[in-house]
């Protein structure tokens, strides 16, 4: 009885927050997807209607921005893959100790800067007159402008370490006669690569995956300072929330929508429980 | 109090004329502006002052409150001024539904949804002595700040939205909003757009002045084939934007660094760029422009320091240096005669110049009723328009 008492007592603060804070907001944000908005003075008012959810279907730019963003989200997502597990092998098999303490603070370094700060960076590098097309000018390249190219750049960015930490990490720990087993095997260092390494480090790559694949889903600061014209499904949530909240809301479903999906067909492949 | 309504209710009449072009049912009593009257919670007057409760919470845009002038206020009042700025008239709108605020300082396209959704209360003039015959004619009585013959909004200060260009490269001045507009503008791939569902006015304008036959009289009462047309000259529009702003300081560095040459702009954003080559013209086809007053909360808790705070900022000195910070024409006329500095500013906004606000569509909120005095048609409202802007960027 005592033991469930403690048990109770430590648990409620977390679940206060979990219940509390996070699900009853949540909930309460989608409720407001059934109500209707005044067209005239923009008041929200409770009731039950679908008109909101239809409207996602009935207006095709709706669905074009979804599927924008899933892509935008999905190419951060390889992006980073494609830069951490080679960065990973490197800083954790090949790299001098003093090397591998640099790259290891300058993968987090975009941690320590403000998010703002980071894309407002970007969007002076990105600038016309800004940093690339100055030092590429010479080569006659000229850079992506703002285009949804420079919002996939900015977003791989931002989100990196989160990919890097875990793959580098997981390939830390991986026993270094497996790479030398493979190697007496007569196998390359692309099959050792392929065979090995990438098998053993799944679930680290799943695991940083969820982070660059859900908030890439999530973010509209980027796409409006470097996206020109792109519209992501956050940017149509953040233009509505003050003229349309119920469509706003109900858009909202479709990254949760997506987000769920993309946790239950990884966890099929049982990354989930080795994370 | 009988000479200043009428007062108001003559300029609204002439307002509406300007405005609509039409002479239908604006001569009648101030219960309509424009043949227009709109069913409105009714929502009490305060008769008289009391003391003052020693705070103020405002609502504003960048640079309508600052302690330059707020200062002073809370020295001669004792009311703190607690300043919210806001970037957008749909966040105002929001933010003035919480309660939590006393006073916005709202654009035309916010004043008609909060006084219809009952969020602001009447005002009453004698209360703010400062508030005469030296508001500029333009401001007074307008549609989206007086309705039903009741005074809602207090002027502020009005303002076009212009055209901007960068002269090194659109080396010759431009008379037209078409190089904005138009598939094959010289500048494609280098405009910028204004962010929001309001700026369907904007091509509304355009085609007023290049597709008669659209029959548009008012860029603020579209119905839905005159709505349709706007938004496809938006989406080509959209083929050459670099980008669209509402963010003002994205605006400003995407022209100094050069992603954008030309678009609609606000004078004050050109002047903050501090450079000579960035310059500005009111084209020909005119423009849509903003027109903001404040607004006393329907829940206001400090109704007292907020009338002094209307009155305070009313006269030709505050009005003025509101106006000069901002950089837009203050409503105070007297102001442009209190020094040589003050006739300047009030020459090169247009001040008094009302047959340059004549060429200016004021941001009004649209509406089902058209506001050009059309009943054989529904306008579309401005869900619709929120809907519509959608599709725009795709």
């Amino acid at each position: 009885m005592k033991r469930r008492a403690q048990l109770a007592g430590l648990l409620a603060l977390p679940m206060l927050w979990l219940v509390g804070i996070y699900i009853f907001s949540l909930v309460m944000l989608l409720v407001t997807a059934f109500w209707t908005t005044d067209p005239f003075t923009s008041k929200v008012k409770p009731g039950f209607t679908l008109a909101n959810f239809e409207q996602l279907f009935i207006n095709p730019a709706y669905s074009a921005i979804a599927l924008r963003t899933l892509g935008i989200a999905l190419m951060v997502t390889v992006l980073s893959i494609l830069i951490s597990v080679p960065l990973g092998i490197f800083m954790a098999k090949i790299a001098k100790p003093w090397l591998r303490a640099v790259l290891a603070v300058a993968i987090t370094l975009p941690l320590w800067a403000g998010y703002l700060v980071k894309i407002l960076a970007m969007r002076v590098t990105f600038t016309e007159e800004g940093f690339f097309n100055s030092v590429f000018a010479p080569l006659g390249i000229t850079g992506p402008g703002f285009s949804q190219t420079t919002v996939v750049l900015t977003l791989t960015y931002l989100w990196l370490p989160y990919m890097a930490v875990p793959v580098y990490t997981a390939i830390r720990q991986l026993p270094p006669n497996l790479f030398d087993a493979s190697a007496d095997l007569g196998a390359g260092a692309w099959r050792t690569i392929r065979s090995v390494v990438l098998p053993l480090i799944k679930p680290a790559i799943i695991a940083g995956s969820v982070f660059t694949f859900s908030l890439s889903l999530g973010d509209y600061i980027v796409a409006k300072f470097v996206g020109g014209s792109t519209q992501m499904i956050g940017s149509v949530i953040a233009s509505n929330i003050n003229l349309n909240p119920p469509i706003a809301a109900a858009f909202a479903v479709v990254p949760i929508a997506f987000v769920v999906i993309y946790l239950l067909s990884v966890q099929r492949t049982g990354a989930l429980e080795r994370m | 109090m009988k000479g200043k309504i009428t007062v108001a209710a003559a300029s609204a009449a002439i307002a509406a004329l300007a405005l609509t072009g039409c002479a239908g049912g604006s001569d009648d009593a101030p219960a309509s502006s424009g043949g227009l009257t709109i069913d409105v919670p009714d929502v009490p007057m305060i008769e008289e002052l009391g003391d003052y409760e020693g705070s103020v919470d405002i609502i504003a845009w960048s640079g309508f409150v600052e302690p330059a002038w707020a200062d002073a206020f809370t020295e001669e009042t004792g009311c703190t001024v607690n300043r919210r700025v806001a970037g957008t008239s749909d966040e105002m709108v929001q933010l003035m539904r919480t309660g939590d605020y006393d006073l916005v300082s709202a654009s035309g396209d916010a004043s008609l949804r909060l006084i219809a959704g009952g969020d602001v209360q009447p005002l009453n003039l004698d209360l703010i002595p400062n508030f005469g015959d030296d508001i500029v004619e333009g401001m007074k009585g307008q549609i989206y700040d007086t309705l039903n013959g009741k005074s809602y909004g207090i002027p502020i200060g009005r303002g076009a939205n212009i055209l901007q260009y960068n002269s090194d490269v659109v080396t010759e001045e431009p008379t037209s909003w078409d190089i904005a507009w138009e598939a094959d503008s010289p500048y494609a791939g280098k405009i910028i757009a204004y962010d929001a569902p309001i700026y369907i006015a904007d091509a509304a304008v355009y085609l007023m002045a290049h597709q008669p036959e659209l029959g548009i009289k008012n860029p603020y009462a579209l119905d839905e084939e005159q709505l349709a047309a706007a938004i496809d000259l938006l989406k080509q529009q959209n083929e050459i934007v670099s980008e669209y702003w509402a963010d003002p300081a994205a605006q400003i560095t995407s022209f100094v660094g050069g992603n954008t040459v030309a678009g609609t702009s606000w004078e004050v954003l050109r002047k903050l760029t501090e450079d000579e080559k960035f310059k500005s013209t009111l084209p020909e086809e005119g423009s849509t422009g903003w027109s903001d007053a404040w607004m006393l909360s329907a829940e206001s808790d400090s109704p007292n320091c907020a009338y002094a705070w209307m009155d305070y900022a009313s006269s030709p000195e505050v009005n003025g240096a509101i106006a000069m910070n901002f950089g837009m024409a203050p409503a105070n006329a007297a102001f442009c005669e209190t020094s040589d500095e003050a006739k300047a500013h009030c020459d090169y906004y247009n001040a008094t110049d009302e047959e340059y606000f004549e060429k200016v569509w004021f941001w009004t909120t649209p509406i089902e009723q058209c506001v050009d005095g059309r009943t054989d048609v529904k306008c579309t409202n401005f869900q619709q328009w929120t809907d519509a802007w959608l599709t725009v960027k795709g």
